[in-house]
């Protein structure tokens, strides 16, 4: 019974975290960082590990995310209601809007609310993007630990993808700091 | 019955294929779907992919879902928009399933220590070009510059929480649209 109670709360989260994914991708970390401590699902530490895991495998961040934080908590049952969670909303809304008809997208009202949500989603994920690199670098306020390491890998990522442009696929750069990581932690 | 079951297949199979190979986000999905849909095999026009493209960005949900349903419709209705999304679905539910066993397995393991804290220093620069590239398009004026700093402070000093912002943001878009008709007149 409790168990059950737990799936479906966990279904209700991702719900409500893919009914608030506009666009995609980074821009929902915070927000998906913020209930998986809430509900205490995962840490701030696994969630930032898991987008370099999610960055190397297939699918979306997001249902990449749901499937982890379900089968850590409830194994593959779990793993199957938050996807199914994360899933749900898009889908019924774009078969609606599919099915009666796509001048939605087109009237007045719907345009100015994207307007305003727009440069709200590159804030999020600039602040996404502070969060993981400054935790990696100088660790937490609470729990200062300079890492030389990570600026180093920080540093030759930039400058990597600086020179190389987009020659570099995201999977190669998430590879090469991995590769970079393992040799120098293990120094 | 023989020519929709293959239309099904192939619509699933489609999917199963572009979940598979598209790694990391959304944009690096479209350039994929758009060939394989609308070059390759011609399900629906360009000019239905830009009206996808526009739906996918101003509703909820990850671009591959979106995209996987609202093709899977146009080709076969209610059931092929299920097979697609099962389709763009199943390869990553299965590949995580996986590294979750795995992870669960070797988390004090120290390679994989090292590797993952490496992972985590280099994808901050990742998630830094995605803010610059979005940023491309979006007009730079007083206004929306304003509203990225608010979202920016909210999402990184505060607890705040982010789908309250939103909310505030859309009621707030209606009010200027609304706003805007009433100086009209």
């Amino acid at each position: 019974m409790t168990t059950l109670l737990g799936l479906l709360k966990l279904f209700w989260t991702f719900f409500k975290i893919s009914l608030f994914t506009f666009g995609g991708g980074y821009s929902m970390i915070p927000l998906i960082n913020q209930e998986m401590i809430a509900n205490g699902y995962l840490t701030e530490q696994q969630v930032f590990q898991f987008i370099g895991i999610a960055e190397s495998t297939p699918g979306p961040f997001a249902v990449n995310i749901a499937t982890f934080a379900g089968f850590e908590n409830y194994g593959f049952l779990g793993a199957l209601f938050s996807t199914a969670g994360v899933v749900m909303p898009s889908f019924l809304i774009i078969l609606f809007i599919a099915a009666i008809s796509d001048k939605f997208i087109k009237h007045p009202i719907v345009q100015k609310v994207l307007d305003v949500l727009k440069p709200a989603i590159i804030g999020f994920i600039l602040a996404a993007a502070l969060n993981v690199s400054i935790k990696s670098i100088i660790g937490d306020l609470q729990n200062f630990s300079f890492s030389w390491q990570a600026l180093v890998i920080f540093f030759s990522i930039s400058i990597l993808s600086y020179i190389f442009k987009e020659k570099f696929s995201p999977i190669i750069l998430i590879l090469t700091s991995g590769v970079m990581g393992l040799i120098l932690y293990l120094l | 019955m023989k020519e929709k079951l293959k239309i099904y297949l192939d619509l699933f199979w489609t999917f199963l294929k572009i979940g598979l190979f598209t790694f990391g986000g959304g944009y690096v999905m479209l350039g994929i779907i758009e060939k394989e849909v609308t070059e390759k095999r011609q399900w629906i026009t360009k000019d239905d992919m830009l009206n996808l493209l526009a739906i996918a960005e101003s509703t909820p949900g990850p671009f591959a879902i979106n995209a996987a349903t609202f093709i899977g419709y146009k080709r076969a209705k209610t059931f092929g928009s299920f097979l697609a999304t099962l389709g763009a679905v199943l390869p990553s539910f299965i590949i995580i399933v996986l590294i979750s066993l795995f992870l669960n397995q070797f988390e004090s393991n120290k390679y994989i220590q090292g590797f993952l804290r490496g992972i985590q220093a280099g994808v901050g620069v990742l998630i830094f070009k995605a803010a610059y590239r979005l940023s491309k398009p979006i007009e730079k004026n007083y206004f929306n510059i304003a509203i990225f700093f608010i979202a920016l402070i909210v999402a990184f000093l505060t607890n705040f929480s982010l789908i309250y912002l939103m909310l505030i943001l859309m009621a707030f878009g209606i009010a200027l649209y609304y706003l805007g008709k009433a100086v009209d007149l």
